[in-house]
């Protein structure tokens, strides 16, 4: 723990596949203490558990090694602290792939790595269950025994604890599993700050702004519904950057010279983004209350935020569970003018009916008019009269394979057996993509926490 | 003067498994009362129709002058599962926003284009 009373949190990366660059430009074109890195979403680990049933070394965000061999050396000289949840299943693995990295880098005995685990529980589910832990689907209700045999991944979302422990241990990089997104922004906090672990309203604070950066570029500038056409230079858009003080209050902000924009209105969308009721959002560390977050206007791309309340944590933790859900598909084809839409809708009506007739069964068929209703349905209103074209888009959804094979083998041939004018088919057949649903329950924390272990490995 | 939405509020929109939330944020603190006494859970939950089978839960944030609504079964099963283009709900603020309102004419006198 240091004396400051001020640091700089900067975010790095919105999901796996944001900007390989932006993480790259928080280190170098500005100061910063910590770099935040959040790569998983809700289906993400399922993909990692698949990636390393075909090879054990992997499971983990593989962006995330060569970035640090990148940005290592300048972060260790700098004495900037990296977080991340980049070790998705396998954070052991992504760790030793770093110290690769670091010991390619000259950081023999300078840098220090630190690993979380515990948060993978798939191996211990079907105890679990036996011994009657339900782990009920929070959405449907369903007990987990419905799809057991059917499961892909699962994990615990863990809180800061275990991160600031490593940090405490002089990790220059932390590598987490499941840990929530918020963490990764106020578990550097807690550690800076020595935040006591039931300072409610401070770890609350901690929590917005984790919210806050957990997006990347969605705070400062991207994606702005009420900013998009004023904002600055967005091709060389500034991630945003919490300026955290230990009183539990900070200001969001970005580095001098880059674009994008930050203020009050585009850190409100942000702040609004995947909120279910905002009195409570619930975290492992602690239930923040939405409803009391002030934003000040601070000067320019600076928004300050205060006021923010928190009380005391849940007994419970979220799990994350995916699980085989089937197969689907997709097929587009392109209809020019003129009649356009009539001749899609043809063609949507010969393509089911060849289907029905070879007697392919289907969960679900759905048919979108791409340039009219795909995004508003019926809120679209009627079509402009005299559309110059529009993308018929089909999609299927079967447990039965052998259904949507067929269906991806029945696009193309509308073309020369449908309705005319049609084009947009170069890519082959549509793929059959394996369906990995998302299973969240909730699991009693005494479950997992003593599970969780924490390593600090020098390179 | 009717309006549609847009021309007094912003918002974002995400996912939560199958249910979308969809935050609507007032342009100005003038029209907050007004998207309060509006944007009913009936009112919304008209508006969708059938793209939500669920139902309408609102929330106020009157820090933000903002509201948030979650739309439950809105995504076609959600995630993976969903067929849809938008399976992760990302274009449900704008179709909130089409939304006609009839405002009265000293909020109507703020109304700037957009």
């Amino acid at each position: 723990m240091s004396n400051r009373d001020t640091i700089r949190i900067a975010s790095g990366q919105g999901f796996w596949g944001d900007r390989l660059q932006a993480p790259v430009e928080q280190v170098r074109r500005g100061p910063i203490d910590y770099l935040m890195l959040d790569y998983l979403a809700e289906v993400t680990m399922s993909i990692m558990q698949k990636q390393r049933s075909r090879d054990p070394a992997q499971g983990y965000a593989r962006d995330f090694v060569p970035l640090m061999g990148e940005i290592l050396e300048d972060c260790v000289e700098k004495d900037i602290r990296v977080v991340a949840n980049a070790g998705g299943v396998n954070a052991d693995g992504c760790a030793e792939a770093v110290l690769t990295e670091a010991r390619r880098a000259g950081l023999m005995g300078s840098a220090k790595v630190g690993v979380v685990s515990g948060d993978d529980i798939m191996d211990r589910l079907e105890e679990l269950v036996e011994s009657g832990h339900e782990l009920r689907n929070m959405e449907t209700g369903a007990p987990l025994s419905d799809v057991l045999s059917k499961i892909q991944s699962a994990n615990a979302y863990i809180g800061a604890r275990p991160i600031v422990d490593a940090l405490n241990r002089g990790a220059h990089v932390v590598i987490t599993g499941r840990s929530t997104d918020t963490a990764l922004t106020y578990a550097p906090m807690m550690h800076a700050f020595g935040w006591a672990l039931d300072d409610w309203d401070r770890i609350a604070a901690g929590v917005v702004a984790g919210h806050i950066n957990e997006c990347g570029a969605q705070a400062s500038g991207g994606n702005s519904i009420v900013a998009w056409k004023d904002v600055p230079d967005l091709a060389d858009v500034g991630y945003p950057i919490i300026e955290a003080h230990s009183d539990g209050t900070f200001i969001v902000t970005k580095h001098d010279g880059t674009g994008g924009l930050i203020n009050r209105a585009v850190v409100a969308e942000q702040i609004l983004y995947e909120m279910g009721d905002p009195r409570e959002y619930i975290t492992p560390d602690v239930v923040a209350d939405f409803t009391t977050i002030h934003l000040d206007d601070a000067g320019p791309d600076r928004v300050r935020v205060h006021g923010v309340k928190g009380r005391k944590a849940t007994d419970m933790l979220k799990v994350s569970i995916s699980y085989s859900a089937g197969y689907k598909a997709v097929g587009t084809l392109v209809y020019a003018w003129p009649d356009c839409i009539e001749k899609a809708r043809m063609a949507d009506r010969i393509l089911r009916e060849r289907l029905d007739r070879m007697g392919a069964t289907f969960d679900e068929v759905r048919t979108e008019l791409v340039g009219w209703n795909s995004t508003h349905g019926h809120l679209a209103g009627e079509p402009p009269a005299d559309l110059p074209e529009i993308e018929l888009r089909v999609a299927v959804r079967s447990t039965d394979k052998a259904a949507v094979e067929a269906f991806t083998r029945e696009i193309a041939p509308l073309i020369l057996t449908g309705p005319p004018s049609v084009t947009g088919f170069a890519g082959g057949r549509p793929r059959v993509q394996d369906i990995v649903a998302y299973w969240p329950a909730l699991i009693d924390r005494t479950q997992i926490e003593p599970h969780l272990r924490v390593e600090v490995r020098e390179a | 003067m009717k309006v549609q939405l847009y021309r007094i509020a912003h918002g974002r929109s995400g996912d939560k498994g199958n249910t979308v939330n969809v935050g609507v944020i007032a342009l100005r603190p003038e029209f907050y009362p007004f998207l309060l006494d509006h944007l009913t859970t009936d009112r919304v939950r008209r508006h969708f129709g059938d793209l939500v089978k669920g139902d309408v839960e609102r929330f106020e944030l009157p820090n933000l002058n903002a509201l948030n609504f979650l739309l439950h079964e809105a995504l076609g099963g959600g995630g993976t599962v969903s067929l849809m283009t938008d399976a992760q709900g990302k274009t449900f603020s704008t179709a909130m926003l089409r939304m006609e309102v009839d405002l009265p004419n000293d909020l109507a006198a703020l109304v700037k284009e957009r």
